[in-house]
């Protein structure tokens, strides 16, 4: 079973991802921080990350830039999910190495589309 | 619904796109129906009827009929057949027309764009290989709406979200009015749309050398499959491809064509002896 970390600081959006993942087979754990993701990140990577933008303590891009650094970093799957809708933050989400991009709202059928864009499902 | 009222919708529908629809399927003209009332200004389908009855309205039998033949798409839908198209299709025709270094396409069943779109996508990636080449998209569908909306390649955030790797995003479209995004010229221009019924006479469109037509012939009866197949067979090169939708096979259908081996949803004209 393929595992997914979801980093969002909403309560809500992480139940609704987490039910959306579980139905699409994955086991997820969860953050509310970048720098909650990071520490689970150090104890283990997980196949996967669904990540928010805008958050307390280290925001999205931060995280990822930070979990690229980790040996075996480059290794997760990253799926940013956010309310940042333009060109200019899709474009500085893939240079910090995102592989997909969710723009919020997002569906069951847009997770499972970009999820299997980049060969998780 | 009325039995009467269902028989008279579903023959207007029939006669004019193919589309069969039986009497379970009621619930679709009554939620597809119900915007055209509103649009003509009438509270309720069985009103809509008896418009219908009365003095001949072509404008009105265009609407029911638009509206039964809109079907959703998405980018690169099913993926396989854009992957099989890179991996197996160009390269062969890459091959076999490298003299004439000219690729006619066509979709069929264009919609909204999505799938022309996919292939024009699919087509400029593979730029460095066709330079010097001519590669002719043709996206057709019965329904003028549409065709108005594949035009423009102006599409929702939910849309381009759905089959859309996010780098074709970036690369392709522009964003406009915040959450619509539009394809760029250089996508847009290499896709001709026209307005065709899969009914009529296709010796008009010319001959094709790949052919999409996919979960289209779904909604055809079997007499009817058999027709459009047989007449996508003539417009088809000898050593053209057709793309069929995963739920659709000409098996029992029409001798035309013959499945390509190992490369599902894909056929090949059989060749005459």
């Amino acid at each position: 079973m393929k595992s997914c970390l979801i980093v969002d600081d909403s309560r809500v959006v992480r139940m609704v991802a987490r039910k959306i993942l579980v139905d699409l087979g994955f086991h997820t754990v969860e953050a509310e921080d970048g720098r909650k993701a990071l520490d689970i990140c150090l104890k283990t990577l997980p196949d996967a990350v669904l990540l928010d933008w805008n958050m307390p303590v280290m925001n999205g891009i931060e995280f990822l830039r930070e979990l690229r650094k980790l040996e075996g970093g480059d290794q997760p799957k990253v799926v940013f999910c956010t309310t940042e809708n333009d060109l200019a933050h899709i474009q500085e989400a893939m240079s910090a190495g995102a592989d997909e991009y969710i723009m919020k709202p997002f569906d069951a059928e847009i997770i499972q589309s970009k999820f299997t864009q980049v060969g998780l499902i | 619904m009325k039995p009467e009222d269902f028989d008279l919708l579903s023959k207007l529908v029939r006669e004019r796109s193919g589309l069969v629809l039986t009497p379970d399927k009621s619930y679709l003209l009554e939620s597809r129906l119900m915007p055209v009332a509103r649009k003509v200004g009438v509270k309720a389908l069985d009103d809509l009827v008896v418009r219908l009855r009365g003095k001949a309205d072509a404008s009105l039998e265009r609407l029911i009929v638009d509206a039964m033949t809109t079907n959703e798409t998405l980018f690169f839908r099913d993926t396989k057949p854009f992957e099989q198209l890179r991996r197996l299709i160009l390269p062969g025709f890459l091959e076999r027309r490298a003299a004439k270094k000219h690729i006619r396409i066509w979709c069929a069943a264009a919609s909204t764009g999505q799938e022309p779109y996919s292939l024009a996508m699919c087509i400029k990636e593979e730029a460095d290989k066709l330079k010097g080449w001519r590669v002719e998209i043709v996206g057709t569908d019965i329904n003028i709406e549409v065709i108005e909306r594949a035009k423009a390649g102006v599409y929702s955030q939910f849309e381009v979200q759905r089959g859309l790797p996010i780098q074709m995003l970036v690369k392709y479209f522009k964003q406009i009015d915040g959450d619509k995004w539009q394809l760029g010229n250089e996508i847009r221009e290499m896709v001709k749309y026209s307005e065709f019924n899969l009914l009529a006479d296709m010796k008009p469109l010319g001959q094709f050398d790949i052919v999409f037509c996919r979960n289209v012939l779904i909604y055809f009866d079997q007499p009817t499959k058999s027709k459009v197949l047989d007449r996508i067979a003539d417009q088809l090169a000898e050593d053209g491809t057709l793309y069929l939708g995963g739920a659709e096979t000409v098996l029992g259908v029409t001798d035309r064509f013959e499945p390509v081996p190992g490369e599902r949803g894909l056929y090949r004209p059989v060749k005459k002896k």
